[in-house]
């Protein structure tokens, strides 16, 4: 059975479609990654799903309940970590545990359990008696997962868990989400880092203006944009116009000037460590230095441009 | 800034750890909609314990209230503060209580501008818990305020002919109403944009309703227009059942309205509140 089910979603405020015709089929057990930029409609089409906003058209169905007619069904298979942390700031973290598990219905003696239970599993031992503002981004973060596993869901939607975070806690989020995955529950995961949904989802959709403007595995959405991308900095600004001349030639590829007026970025679209090292060579014939270069996968941007390129194309 | 990073040091999951919390899963039923609702005003209180300064509103105000009132209008309107405090000391107690149910209204606002309100929405549990629970919180305020009015009032002179249980019955019907009458905060803590709106709105509506009315002087006064305002004035009639609950007597068509108005305020307000919760 899907997870998710939707077809033709829509949410409108006032004169803005947020969200414009989403269809989503997300299989149970694994991790969907929903990847757009900011004001794409990623938060809007999540709280629909969470039953906290009501859609305008369409259907979702969340483990065959559809959210409109049935929304406690849903609730009580899903949870929600939003974007900002959905926990208590007032309160200490083992209250907001405490609190929450109450609510689910525990006895108070198994919500005590139950909280320094996870407390301890998600490192929060030595802040359990701290009142949640004094905590760190990161801590916040934890807590705020660990609310929504307090009764482990079936689904759980996590809306850019790790925006904000340093590199350190956001690698513990993202053990965390596999955590929970391995132990079968379905993750539907919102993130604007590119990197985020390569290391955790297993299909990802491509959100922009209230659309799904691409969908697939990881690896058919990267084959759609190209291989990647070469990044140069030269040393003489000076000879920037020529190098961009000679990729554009050798690559035949698109290549862009960065800010950075050393700096500039060339698309690559076949093998491209074999195009990168001629194009370095030929660099270096042509007396152009290269003080740094790098191979990337195609940043969010890449992705963003080489789809919405096409969309154009084909609306055109 | 430095106790957070003290923590963060030693703070790191431990993802064994957190497959075996994973397993340890089992099913609760569903609580109650009074076992919520207590939960939920049990979060009220506890948020009271971490930051107390905020009971300076059910203390330091109302007795302001009480002194500002006796020795300025006491000698002008009744003789003497002492004979003054006798008709004043009810009503201000009702004025003191209704105005803090504005902070309800606050609290609620508070509540959806951070993320934890759309928690506690997605928990399948019944709708109106959270609602209940904010007022069943503020009910510790009322009382609370009410005895320190009382302690206070006893201490300046005020000598409640109905006795003890005449003022307990007379803040028990304040505390009644003043539940009820939450309802209407917790509607516009819903529909304003932020807090200061809520105040806003809670000002405008709160400061006609307790001057006009018979806290502070005899309507017998007033033009016959405004009487008939304050007449059919919700805390007139409360003020009224106070008074006479306080003195030792029965005002049986004024507790009867006041009463009439409770119910009112819960049905009406209590459902626009639950609409708006329910469509946020």
């Amino acid at each position: 059975m899907n997870a998710i089910e939707t077809s033709g979603l829509v949410k409108v405020f006032g004169d803005t479609r947020a969200v414009d015709g989403v269809d989503l089929t997300v299989p149970a057990g694994t991790v969907y990654g929903l990847l757009g930029p900011n004001g794409a409609g990623k938060t809007t089409t999540v709280k629909m799903l969470a039953t906290l906003l009501r859609p305008d058209d369409g259907e979702a169905r969340i483990f065959g309940h559809d959210v409109r007619a049935d929304p406690n069904a849903v609730r009580r298979l899903v949870s929600l970590t939003g974007q900002y942390a959905s926990v208590d700031e007032d309160l200490t973290g083992t209250e907001n545990l405490l609190l929450l598990g109450r609510l689910i219905g525990h006895p108070r003696a198994r919500a005590r359990d139950r909280a320094a239970q996870l407390l301890s599993a998600f490192g929060l031992t030595e802040a359990a008696g701290k009142q949640v503002k004094h905590y760190s981004g990161g801590m916040r973060r934890r807590l705020d997962i660990a609310a929504s596993i307090l009764n482990t869901p079936k689904l759980l939607f996590l809306d850019e868990p790790t925006t904000g975070l340093d590199p350190r806690s956001r690698n513990q989020v993202w053990d965390i989400v596999r955590a929970v995955v391995a132990h079968g529950t379905t993750v539907l995961l919102t993130t604007q880092y590119l990197d985020e949904a390569d290391q955790l989802a297993s299909r990802i959709a491509v959100i922009d203006h209230g659309r799904v403007i691409a969908e697939g595995t990881k690896g058919e959405l990267k084959a759609s944009v190209g291989v990647g991308s070469v990044h140069l900095r030269l040393r003489d600004a000076d000879q920037r116009p020529a190098a961009r001349d000679l990729l554009a030639h050798v690559l035949d590829a698109e290549v862009s000037l960065d800010a950075d007026p050393v700096a500039l970025t060339a698309r690559l679209s076949g093998r491209a460590a074999e195009q990168a090292a001629e194009a370095l060579a030929r660099l270096s014939r042509e007396g152009i230095t290269v003080d740094n270069f790098s191979l990337g996968q195609p940043s969010l941007d890449e992705v963003f441009l080489a789809l919405t390129d096409k969309q154009k194309e084909a609306a055109a | 800034m430095t106790v957070t990073e003290d923590i963060e040091a030693l703070a790191a999951p431990d993802t064994n750890n957190l497959t075996e919390v994973l397993l340890d899963d089992d099913q609760p039923t569903r609580p109650s909609a009074l076992s919520a609702s207590l939960t939920f005003g049990w979060r009220a209180v506890l948020k009271i314990r971490h930051v107390p300064e905020q009971l300076f509103d059910v203390t330091a105000f109302p007795i302001m209230m009480i002194l500002m009132f006796t020795y300025l209008f006491g000698g002008a309107l009744a003789g003497s503060p002492g004979e003054y405090l006798q008709y004043l000391l009810p009503g201000i107690t009702v004025t003191s209580v209704v105005m803090i149910t504005m902070y309800t209204g606050v609290a609620v606002n508070t509540d959806i501008a951070k993320g934890v309100f759309d928690r506690f929405r997605t928990l399948p549990i019944w709708r109106p818990a959270p609602m209940v629970g904010y007022i069943l919180g503020d009910l510790l305020r009322y009382v609370l305020a009410s005895i320190v009015i009382m302690v206070v009032g006893l201490v300046l002179g005020f000598r409640p002919g109905g006795g003890f249980v005449g003022v307990v019955l007379g803040v028990a019907l304040l505390v009644a109403f003043s539940f009820a009458f939450s309802w209407v905060w917790t509607m516009f803590g819903l529909l304003m944009r932020n807090e200061k709106s809520v105040m806003g709105v809670s000002m405008f509506v709160l400061m006609p309703l307790t001057f006009l009315s018979n806290v502070y002087v005899n309507p017998e006064t007033m033009p016959g227009w405004l009487q008939a305002f304050v007449d059919v004035n919700p805390i007139t009639l409360l003020v009224r059942s106070v008074r006479a609950l306080m003195a030792g007597e029965f005002d049986a068509s004024a507790t009867t309205w006041t009463l009439v108005y409770g119910v009112v305020f819960t049905v009406v307000f209590g459902t626009l509140t639950m609409r708006l919760y329910n469509r946020k």
